[in-house]
């Protein structure tokens, strides 16, 4: 919940009145919204939490840690499919059945 | 020091050890306050490369973990309606409300989605007009300006069909309660980072002040973690309560000051139940009264809620830092990832989940479940 990963800006435009950017985190690509560092250019990397860019981060730092995030695993578990996390990690109650069929359609 | 490659600069941990150890001349125990923190210091065995003289307890920091029970139930019982997309972050799917989850809830037909970002709620409810769309609006100060944003943009864009279920928690209450515990223990806390990148540094001093404790806001990789550690045992070493900022590459005082100024418009201050913990006063965010059409609890009635805490699960003592998972008679025996019986066992920032999955697996990540972080 409270992971926050560096991103660098490809590209900024307004959408419907709001600052939006695509940002690249380590090869994964996703749109954030801007609006809380409104003066954020291109090629700058800034660290996003839930589709947001938060701060500002400088390059090295920023590179640093989207290496080891990727090393760990965290950009697939931040940017990959959440039900098949869960599929995987198993059903609650210890059953198998609905849950995995779920997972597969 | 099996652990000390997984660091990206192993020389500077072993520097940074050193440090600690010459400074330490008696026990401390430090608290970390955020579940990414914690789920980073068992993954990488911090608590077990530092000297035996230092403890680290793991604080309430997991939103996940502290979303009450009827907070969860009623997001179950929303989520069931037929004209309902109920929109969330991964980590909440399989945290057990009283007998099931979401997961289930979207096996049994309710329209569950995952979304990465509130936004993508918002957008939901423009494609879906004629659905209500809800969204679970949790977490701690790090996610709630996001969330506050969707809130906000709902209401100028007049997307009257998208609301929010909020039970938002704050941090620097929560320390307040901890610190006034008559069983606590903490002698310094490490704040959490990104919760700092949004508020800043101005709300610890006082807190410093008044339980003359040492808070270092502290980053979540490795390194971080062993430089907000070395700060806090230097500063109780030398009996200097204060706050200082070791994690100022995210961190600057004053935080994100267009993040606060609409956290300040959309949300009020309320008291806030933590699971397993109880009610701590002024330590949750709802949405303020001009917003309050987009209240999901004002919504839909969900009420007659019989909430069920299954009785040997101990994750409220867990979260306070008064008692260690796996001191925990159900922990790895009835109480297990795939069977967990409270939300500190199903989040991966959980201090449970944690520990049965890097500890019991003597420190090597490389086969776990995979688990979603959100
Ligand atoms: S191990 Fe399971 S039962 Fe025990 S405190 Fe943790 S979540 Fe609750």
């Amino acid at each position: 919940m409270c992971l926050a990963v560096p991103g660098k800006v490809l590209e900024i435009e307004e959408r419907d009145g709001t600052r939006m950017a695509t940002v690249d985190f380590g090869g994964v690509v996703k749109e954030v919204c801007l609006e809380y560092l409104p003066d954020l250019r291109v090629g700058e990397y800034t660290i996003v939490h839930v589709g947001f860019a938060l701060q500002r981060l400088d390059e090295e730092s920023a590179r640093q840690t989207l290496a080891l995030f990727e090393n760990l695993g965290l950009l697939e578990e931040e940017f990959g499919d959440p039900w098949q996390a869960a599929a995987a990690a198993g059903p609650t109650g210890g059953e198998s059945g609905p849950a995995q069929e779920e997972a597969r359609a | 020091m099996k652990y000390l490659e997984e660091f990206q600069n192993p020389d500077l941990a072993v520097r940074l050890l050193d440090d600690i150890r010459a400074t330490v001349t008696r026990p401390w125990a430090l608290m970390e306050v955020c579940g990414g923190q914690t789920h980073s210091i068992i993954r990488h065995g911090i608590d077990q490369l530092l000297p035996e003289q230092i403890e680290l307890i793991h604080g309430p920091g997991c939103p996940v973990c502290v979303t009450p029970l009827e907070v969860i139930d009623k997001a179950l019982e929303i989520a069931s309606r037929p004209d309902v997309v109920f929109c969330s972050f991964g980590d909440m799917l399989r945290v057990p409300g009283s007998g099931r989850d979401l997961f289930r809830v979207r096996a049994a037909g309710g329209d569950v989605r995952v979304v990465y970002s509130p936004l993508d709620a918002l957008r939901l409810a423009r494609e879906h007009p004629d659905k209500e769309v809800v969204f679970f609006g949790i977490g701690f100060e790090t996610t709630a300006p996001p969330n506050a944003m969707a809130v906000h943009q709902a209401a100028r864009l007049g997307i009257r069909n998208f609301s929010m279920l909020v039970s938002h928690v704050r941090v620097p209450p929560a320390i307040e309660a901890i610190m006034q515990s008559p069983d606590c223990r903490v002698d310094a806390f490490l704040a959490a980072g990104h919760v700092c990148s949004v508020m800043g540094t101005g709300e610890y001093p006082e807190l410093a002040e008044r339980f003359e404790v040492p808070i270092v806001v502290t980053g979540f990789e490795p390194l971080d973690i062993l430089e907000g550690v070395r700060r806090a045992v230097r500063m109780l070493e030398r009996g200097e309560p204060g706050v200082e900022n070791a994690y100022p590459r995210a961190v600057r005082p004053e935080g994100n000051p267009a993040a606060r100024a609409m956290l300040a418009d959309v949300f009020e201050v309320t008291d806030r139940a933590w699971r397993g913990i109880g009610t701590i006063p002024g330590s949750g965010w709802r949405l303020a009264e001009r917003y309050r059409e987009f209240d999901a609890e004002h919504r839909f009635s969900v009420a007659g809620i019989d909430t069920r805490e299954p009785a040997e699960c101990r994750s409220g003592e867990v979260l306070q830092g008064l008692l260690k998972p796996h001191q925990c008679e159900a922990f790895g025996t009835t109480c297990t990832p795939r069977t967990p019986l409270g939300a500190t066992m199903v989040s991966s920032e959980g201090a449970c989940a944690a520990y049965y999955l890097y500890r019991r697996l003597g420190g090597t990540p490389a086969t776990v479940e995979a688990t979603p972080v959100g």
